[in-house]
């Protein structure tokens, strides 16, 4: 129970405030939950002891399920409805999934998001992704034996903004809160760098089951500083698994015509290629349809196949040296994460790169879930808030399309989140009362070779002569990288403003019908939750306000302060009760009576620290 | 200091175009350290918005001022000579004949070490294009005349990522 916790020194003064939030890795082959605990990150273990659990998911007829190890094993025997590498479909349209022949599954394909066909009906990778969070949520109850705060889910540098939206939508699934979605070498480099102490330019090279990105960070003092980032979000280990098995079977004279058999010659292509990590050859068998697979590998052979791959990651390491205006020697060290960076080449190639040897001293495989459980445990607000600040970018440049299907860039790629640009637009007709408004990511100049994200008009503007409207279209992107988007004509004052949801999302119908379609959480459990969290949320709020009140009260004139009593006073006497809305109205509304209030102290505060600082510079 | 102060003010800084950029980024990261939401997460949503405005505030400051060509143009705003480079477009010959030269150039380059040749050309003159801009602002502080070469740098810039798009699409 977390009320036999005890308090460390600087952390929430009284123990039941403590909140349990947890990292969480999903990764394209395998998956991970990590937790701070006694102030040191852990992974935390299944009840066999393991800390990774593999990312696959096998439907049964029957409506039950196998996750994880289980689904693994039987990936070969049952290759149409057991999903392995779901991450490499989350966000993505049929004509987006690269190879898709290969792959062993019965392919829907739905507007926004492909879906799967499997004997317990038709999943969205979003579902397939909310097993495996519900799995590791569990494992953390468990370990814990209390309910979780949220969680901390690390995606690719590289995730456009759908992909990030579809992961958050699975988060929500699977009843977490997220808490953040960080990028997975941003987690890597905290992982890292408050273990190391480290100081200056660090590049991460992640190489993980299907996603590449190459991040450059400067370290300072437990700032986290993201520079630039780039990547693949469709390169990973996956890839060389698929050149091998193309080539063992080229070597044979037998096809993988069935999915068993693509399934088969798969698992058997990696284990080869891991065996290849240590060993100078190895063996690729497996049984086909046709006939027994056998063929012979070295890792010459390997290595000269996979050659092309890995030119593809450096390509990718020279893109961000040069968006960063960095020159290689300048960088101080390479972090490696991701279990492709085990491959000799791989580390021989960086360190060529890099004139020096990559740093492989922390666990590939759990380095980027244990610098995610530390963020989330700051962001809990729990010990350790002061001494980390992640200062991350968008990986994309976010944009609006003009006359012409052309591309005009509102927020560049690589600008420190949160951040918002505004630009102006005019109409192109006389008497043009309504404009269309596409938001669109990526680094073409084309239109159609970005990704469409939302479309939405802003109307009723006044009729005018041509090009003297002054539209004026707000971004905004929130510290998950996550964006909204206004437009305002400025001489009438009309406005629209949309969320963005990428068309790739799910809308939150979408989302409530399959939180009431699936088993993973019943509904009444749901209710309970919301309450449970709502009177959180309100006993933090009274706290919150309490304590600013007594530190900043003096901002206040004696009405402003009765104001905001009586706010407090409108929470008490709501909290105990068993209606989570009526509470969760009393919280905003104490939210809203106390933004001037926050505003003021947020003032006061950077006074003094810049007074302060300015002492110490002296 | 507050969230309309100006950029120089916010960061504590001299308004001139000479800037330390070790103390921008120094300046950046304590301000980053005192209003980042995320420093406020165990605070209610009032608090999250005000911390997200400034956080959004000192990073579009730090954005501007970072970049000198940015800051220029800031300055000349700010110093009422406003860059508009909608209605202003007048250059002189010269300028545009040396632009004609660098696009004729580009477009003939078919290596990589011809087009590197150019990057450095463009380079150099930014530099000392960068130095003017400085005379013209710190000693003198005539904005009339900063805000001429601030148009023309522009041009510049803009050809320069021609050239960076160029680089990348040899493959460098």
């Amino acid at each position: 129970m977390a009320l036999l916790q005890i308090s460390e020194p600087g952390a929430a003064p009284d123990p039941h405030q403590r909140r349990i939030a947890v990292g969480i890795d999903l990764g394209t082959t395998h998956s991970l939950v990590a937790a701070v605990r006694n102030g040191v990150a852990e992974c935390l273990p299944d009840m066999q002891g393991r800390v990774i659990l593999p990312s696959a998911v096998r439907y049964l007829s029957e409506g039950g399920r196998h996750i994880g190890h289980d689904a693994l094993a039987e990936a070969a025997i049952d290759p149409r409805n057991t999903i392995v590498s779901v991450k490499r479909l989350m966000g993505r349209g049929l004509g987006d999934i690269a190879h898709r022949e290969k792959l062993p599954y019965d392919f829907i394909d739905a507007p926004g998001m492909v879906q799967v066909q499997t004997v317990d009906g038709v999943k969205s990778p979003v579902e397939v992704s909310a097993e495996i969070l519900a799995a590791l949520r569990h494992r953390a109850e468990d370990a814990f034996a209390d309910d979780l705060f949220g969680a901390v889910i690390t995606v690719p540098a590289y995730f456009d903004e759908a992909q990030r939206q579809a992961t958050k939508d699975a988060a929500q699934l699977a009843g977490l809160n997220a808490l953040r979605l960080i990028n997975e070498p941003t987690a890597a480099a905290i992982a890292y760098g408050l273990e190391h102490g480290s100081e200056g330019l660090y590049a991460v090279y992640d190489l993980g089951g299907g996603t590449f990105d190459i991040s450059l960070l400067r370290l300072s003092q437990g700032v986290f500083e993201v520079i630039a980032t780039g990547g693949d979000s469709a390169l990973g280990g996956d890839d060389f698994d698929r050149l091998l098995a193309d080539w063992a079977l080229s070597q044979s004279d037998l096809e993988a015509t069935t999915p068993r058999d693509k399934r088969s010659v798969l698992v058997a292509a990696r284990a080869a290629k891991e065996k290849l990590s240590a060993a100078d050859h190895a063996t690729l068998a497996c049984p086909l349809s046709g006939g027994e697979l056998w063929v012979r590998v070295s890792r010459n052979e390997f290595e000269a196949m996979s050659r092309e791959l890995v030119a593809r990651t450096l390509a990718a390491v020279r893109k961000v040296l040069r968006d960063a205006k960095a020159n290689k020697t300048e960088v101080h060290g390479v972090v490696m994460v991701g279990g492709s960076t085990r491959m000799p080449m791989v580390q021989k190639a960086v360190g060529d790169f890099f004139s020096q040897t990559p740093l492989t001293n922390l666990n590939p495989d759990e380095v980027v879930a244990l610098g995610a459980a530390i963020q989330a445990n700051a962001l809990a607000g729990n010990a350790g808030a002061d001494e980390l600040l992640l200062l991350d970018v968008i990986p994309l440049s976010l944009c609006l399309e003009t006359m012409g299907g052309l591309v005009e860039r509102i927020i560049p790629r690589n600008s420190t989140i949160p951040t918002a640009r505004a630009q102006e637009f005019t109409t192109f007709k006389d008497g043009q009362t309504a404009m269309a408004i596409h938001v669109v990511q990526g680094e073409r100049e084309l239109v159609s070779d970005c990704r469409s994200l939302a479309r939405f008009e802003l109307r009723g503007i006044p009729p005018m002569v041509a090009g003297a409207a002054r539209i004026r279209v707000s971004f905004q992107v929130d510290a998950d990288g996550l964006l909204s988007v206004k437009a305002r004509e400025e001489t009438s004052g009309v406005e629209a403003a949309i969320d963005v949801k990428p068309s790739y999302g799910l809308a939150d119908d979408d989302i409530a019908r399959m939180l009431r379609e699936s088993f993973i959480t019943a509904e009444s459990d749901m209710k309970a939750r919301s309450l449970r969290e709502s009177r959180v949320e309100a006993e933090r709020m009274l706290l919150a306000t309490r304590a600013a009140l007594m530190a900043d009260g003096d901002l206040l004139s004696q009405d402003q302060r009765d104001a905001i009593e009586a706010l407090l006073a409108g929470i008490e006497a709501v909290r105990e009760g068993e209606d989570h809305h009526v509470i969760d109205a009393a919280v905003e509304a104490l939210a809203k009576g106390t933004e001037a209030f926050a505003a003021e102290r947020m003032n006061r505060s950077i006074h003094q620290a810049l007074a302060g600082r300015r002492v110490e510079e002296v | 200091m507050k969230l309309d102060s100006d950029d120089f003010e916010l960061f504590d800084v001299p308004r001139r175009f000479e800037q330390d950029r070790a103390v921008l980024d120094a300046r950046w990261r304590a301000l980053q350290g005192e209003v980042h939401p995320d420093k406020f997460a165990a605070e209610g949503a009032a608090v999250q918005r005000v911390a997200m405005q400034w956080a959004v505030r000192v990073n579009e400051a730090y954005q501007r001022l970072k970049d000198p060509l940015k800051r220029a143009a800031y300055l000349c705003a700010l110093n009422g000579s406003p860059v508009d480079t909608e209605k202003n477009t007048a250059m002189p010959a010269s300028f545009l004949m040396q632009q004609m030269e660098w696009r004729e150039a580009l477009d003939e380059a078919d290596s990589i070490e011809e087009v590197e040749a150019i990057a450095d050309d463009v380079a150099a003159r930014q530099k000392a294009a960068f130095a003017e801009l400085r005379h013209s602002f710190d000693e003198r502080r005539d904005t009339a005349a900063a805000a001429e070469q601030v148009r023309a740098l522009m041009f510049v810039e803009r050809f320069a990522q021609d050239i960076d798009r160029r680089l990348e699409a040899l493959g460098q």
